[in-house]
C-alpha cells in the first residue's frame, strides 16, 4: 500500500512523467488496435471469434525475424510479414476456418483456441523458446532532460502500424471489395442475393485480418519483443478492446486500443508491472457490467 | 552386383561392430535414467543439458571408464522427452524406474521439472545426481536422494549486492547508503533471487526503493525504468529469464537510465550482446560457470579446455559460447563416476552414501554436498560485459577484470 501511494505522489512530483507514461501508452496501444481491428473485421463479417489473433501477431514477428536474419533491412520486413501472413491466413482459411463458419459459436471458438494452441508449438519447433527482437539501428530523442524518451524505431512503427490503419479504412470504403465485405458483415444472406460470392469475401476478410496481425507482429518484434506463447496476451487485449468498443466501431477501436495501451501503462506505474495486464482484464470487466447495465435500461434489437 | 555390395555393407558393419566390441569388451553398462525436456519451452536448454550428459559420458569412455572394484563400466542414459511439462515429467521417472529398471538418475532440465521429478526418485529410493535445479525450494523437502551440483538459485545475485557494499565502502560511504532496486518475475527461481538479494541488503542495512514483480509474458518494462530515473538507485537487480534480460538491456539503453550498477541474470540466454551490442556494455551477469576459471580436474582438464573439447565434438556450438547448463550437466556424470569408484560396488544405498560424500574438485568448481543436497563448494560468478566481452569480475579470488563502476550509460 504504502508502494502504491509512493507511485502516484510521483505522478504529482515529477508532472512530466504522466507525459511519459501517456506516450509509450499510446505507442502500444496503436499496435493492440492494429490487431483488435483485423478482430472486429472478422467478427463482424464471419462471426467467429478469432482466439488464435494474437499468434498470428507473433507469427508475423517471427516471419519479419527471419527474414532479417537472412538479411532483408528491417523494414521490408512489415511488407513482407504482410504478405507471407496473408498466405498463411487464406490456407488456415481453407482447411479450418470455411469448415466451421456456418457451425455454432462453440465450434469455431474451440477450432481457432486449437489453432492457437497449435500455430504458438510450431513456433516453439521452429525457432526455438527464447526471445527474439529486431534491434534497429536508430537513435532515441530524449526531451523534458531525458525524462521523456522516443525512440525513433517506435516512432517508425506507430508510423507504419497507423499508415497501415489509413489503408485498411480507404480500402473499405473505396474498393469494390471492401463494399463487399461491408454488405455481407450487414446481411451475408441479402448480399449472396445480390451476387455477392460471401465465400471469397469471407476468404478475403480472414486473409486480410491475418496480414494485418502479421503487419502489427513485425512491427512489435522491432520495438518489444516476441516469444512463441505470447500469442494469447494480444488476443486478450484484442478481445478486450473490440469488446468495449463494438463491433463495426473503428474509429472506436482505435480510441479504445490507445485508451487501453495507457490505461496499462498508469497500471504498471502504480501497481506494479505485474499488474499491467491486470489492467486490461479488468477494464474489460468493467465494460462488460456497464454493457450489462445499459442493456438491462434499454432493450435493443440486433441489428 | 548390388548383392555383393550389400553384402559387402553387411560385413563392413559387422566387423565395425566388432572391433568396437573389442575396445569395449572388458567394460560393462551402468544404466543411468534421464527425464528432460526435448521439446516445448525449455527444450533449448533440455538439449544443452543432454548435451552435456553424452559429452561427458563420452569423456570418461575415452579416460577408461568407471572403474568399480576390479571391475569397468561405461554410463549408457535412456532419455525420454517431458515436453517441458512437470506431470509427464514424473510419469516418465515412474517408467525408467518401473519398467526400465533404472537404479540412478540423471536430472531433468529447471527447477520446475526437478520438483515434479524429485518425489518420484525419492519414493523408490533412486539416487539422482541433478544439474539444472536451483530453486532452494527443492532442499527444504528433507530428500535423501537428491542432489545438486549448482548454486542454489538465491546465491545468483546477493554476489552483486557485496560488491556494491564494497563500492560504498570504497567511496568512504555507509553501506547503508546504498539504496537498491529489485524487479524479478513471479516464479519460484526469481523469486528466489529476490530473497538472496533482499537476505544480503538487509545485512548491510541497504534500502529496498523498488520491489517489483514482472509478468511471465512481459515485452514492456518502461513504467520500472521511469520509476528507477526517479528514484536514482544505486544498484538495479533484474530477473526474468532471456525475455527480461532482452527487454532489460533494450529499455535501459533506450531510457539512459544511469544506475551505477545494473544485475541481471540470463545474458547468453538472450545473446545481450548480439542483439543489443553496446546497450549491453557493463551490465553485471550472473553465472554458474565460466570458462575463463582457473578450476581443473583429471578427465576434463581446466574449464578453457573442456570449452575447447566440447566445441570439437558438438560443432554447432562452434559460433557461441558453450553454456555453463551444459558444463553443469557433465559435472553430475562427473559425480556419478566418482561416486561408484569411491563406493566399489553398483549397490544404490552404497552409492548414494559415496554421493553424499563428494569432495570432488572439477573444472565446473568444486562439489561437496551438505545435509539437504545441494552443493556448498561453489561459489556463484559475476561477468560484467567489457567491450562485447564477459569478464570475470567476481568473486575477487577468481576475477580476472576489475570491474567498471560506475558503469557508463551508452
Amino acid at each position: 500500500m504504502d508502494q502504491i501511494l509512493g507511485n502516484i505522489s510521483l505522478l504529482f512530483e515529477f508532472p512530466v512523467v504522466n507525459l511519459k507514461i501517456i506516450i509509450d501508452g499510446v505507442m502500444i496501444g496503436a499496435l493492440f488496435a492494429l490487431a483488435a481491428y483485423g478482430l472486429a473485421l472478422v467478427w463482424g463479417v464471419m462471426n467467429v471469434k478469432n482466439l488464435a489473433q494474437g499468434d498470428f501477431v507473433i507469427a508475423g514477428g517471427y516471419v519479419a525475424w527471419y527474414f532479417t536474419r537472412q538479411g532483408v533491412p528491417p523494414l521490408f520486413g512489415v511488407p513482407l510479414a504482410f504478405v507471407v501472413m496473408w498466405v498463411i491466413g487464406w490456407v488456415v482459411y481453407k482447411l479450418v476456418i470455411s469448415r466451421v463458419i456456418e457451425r455454432d459459436l462453440f465450434t469455431s471458438l474451440l477450432a481457432t483456441f486449437g489453432l492457437a494452441i497449435m500455430m504458438a508449438q510450431i513456433m516453439n519447433l521452429m525457432f526455438g523458446s527464447d526471445t527474439q527482437s529486431i534491434q534497429l539501428k536508430y537513435d532515441t530523442l530524449y526531451f523534458f532532460d531525458g525524462f521523456v524518451d522516443v525512440p525513433i524505431a517506435k516512432l517508425i512503427g506507430v508510423t507504419l502500424a497507423s499508415s497501415l490503419a489509413v489503408g485498411v479504412i480507404l480500402f473499405m470504403k473505396k474498393s469494390r471489395m471492401g463494399q463487399a465485405i461491408r454488405a455481407t458483415a450487414q446481411d451475408a444472406r441479402a448480399a449472396r442475393i445480390l451476387g455477392i460470392d460471401t465465400e471469397k469475401v469471407y476468404a478475403f476478410t480472414f486473409s486480410l485480418n491475418a496480414a494485418i496481425c502479421g503487419a502489427a507482429g513485425a512491427i512489435i518484434v522491432m520495438v518489444w519483443v516476441i516469444q512463441p506463447f505470447y500469442g494469447i496476451s494480444y488476443s486478450i487485449r484484442a478481445f478486450v478492446i473490440v469488446t468495449a468498443a463494438g463491433l463495426g466501431n473503428l474509429p472506436g477501436v482505435i480510441a479504445a486500443g490507445l485508451g487501453i495501451g495507457a490505461a496499462e501503462q498508469y497500471g504498471a506505474h502504480i501497481f506494479g508491472i505485474g499488474y499491467q495486464q491486470a489492467i486490461a482484464v479488468l477494464l474489460l470487466l468493467i465494460v462488460l457490467l456497464y454493457r450489462l447495465i445499459q442493456q438491462r435500461r434499454v432493450r435493443q434489437s440486433l441489428n | 552386383m548390388k548383392k555383393t555390395l550389400s553384402l559387402l555393407g553387411c560385413v563392413a558393419g559387422a566387423s565395425l561392430l566388432l572391433s568396437q566390441a573389442a575396445l569395449a569388451q572388458d567394460c560393462d553398462t551402468i544404466t543411468l535414467g534421464s527425464a528432460i525436456s526435448l521439446t516445448g519451452k525449455y527444450a533449448t536448454n533440455g538439449v544443452h543439458a543432454k548435451n552435456g550428459y553424452e559429452f561427458a559420458i563420452q569423456k570418461i569412455k575415452d579416460n577408461g571408464g568407471v572403474k568399480v572394484g576390479d571391475k569397468c563400466y561405461n554410463f549408457e542414459v535412456i532419455y525420454y522427452d517431458d515436453e517441458s511439462k512437470g506431470d509427464r515429467g514424473a510419469t516418465l521417472a515412474e517408467r525408467l524406474v518401473n519398467q526400465d529398471k533404472v537404479q540412478y538418475m540423471l536430472g531433468p532440465y529447471s527447477s520446475g521439472l526437478t520438483k515434479a521429478i524429485a518425489p518420484v526418485t525419492e519414493k523408490y529410493k533412486i539416487p539422482m545426481v541433478e544439474a539444472e535445479g536451483a530453486s532452494r525450494s527443492l532442499f527444504n523437502k528433507g530428500y535423501k536422494y537428491l542432489f545438486a551440483v549448482l548454486s542454489t538459485s538465491e546465491q545468483y545475485l546477493a554476489s552483486a549486492v557485496t560488491l556494491a557494499a564494497e563500492k560504498a565502502q570504497e567511496a568512504g560511504k555507509e553501506t547503508s547508503s546504498v539504496k537498491v532496486a529489485v524487479a524479478v518475475e513471479n516464479d519460484p527461481f526469481s523469486l528466489d533471487i529476490r530473497a538472496g538479494v533482499l537476505d544480503d541488503a538487509a545485512k548491510y542495512n541497504m534500502e529496498i526503493v523498488i520491489d517489483e514483480k514482472l509478468p511471465r509474458d512481459l515485452s514492456d518494462m518502461s513504467a520500472i525504468l521511469t520509476k528507477v530515473k526517479l528514484l536514482k538507485p544505486d544498484l538495479l537487480i533484474i530477473s526474468g529469464h532471456s525475455k527480461g534480460a532482452a527487454t532489460a538491456v533494450r529499455q535501459i539503453g533506450e531510457q539512459k537510465i544511469s544506475t551505477p550498477m545494473i544485475a541481471i541474470t540470463h545474458c547468453e540466454a538472450a545473446d545481450v550482446t548480439g542483439n543489443f551490442g553496446a546497450s549491453a556494455n557493463d551490465f553485471l551477469c550472473s553465472t554458474q560457470w565460466a570458462e575463463t576459471l582457473t578450476y581443473e580436474d583429471p578427465i576434463f582438464g581446466t574449464a578453457a579446455n573442456y570449452e575447447k573439447e566440447f566445441k570439437a565434438a558438438f560443432p554447432e556450438y562452434a559460433e557461441k559460447k558453450v553454456p555453463y547448463q551444459t558444463a553443469q550437466a557433465s559435472a553430475a556424470v562427473y559425480v556419478f563416476k566418482d561416486s561408484f569408484e569411491r563406493a566399489g560396488t553398483l549397490d544404490k544405498e552404497a552409492v548414494r552414501d559415496a554421493i553424499s560424500a563428494t569432495d570432488l574438485q572439477t573444472f565446473y568448481g568444486a562439489i561437496k554436498f551438505s545435509e539437504a543436497g545441494n552443493n556448498i563448494a561453489k561459489p556463484m560468478v559475476l561477468r560484467q560485459i567489457q567491450n562485447g566481452e564477459y569478464n570475470v569480475v567476481a568473486p575477487s579470488a577468481f576475477a580476472s577484470h576489475p570491474l567498471n563502476y560506475p558503469r557508463t550509460p551508452q
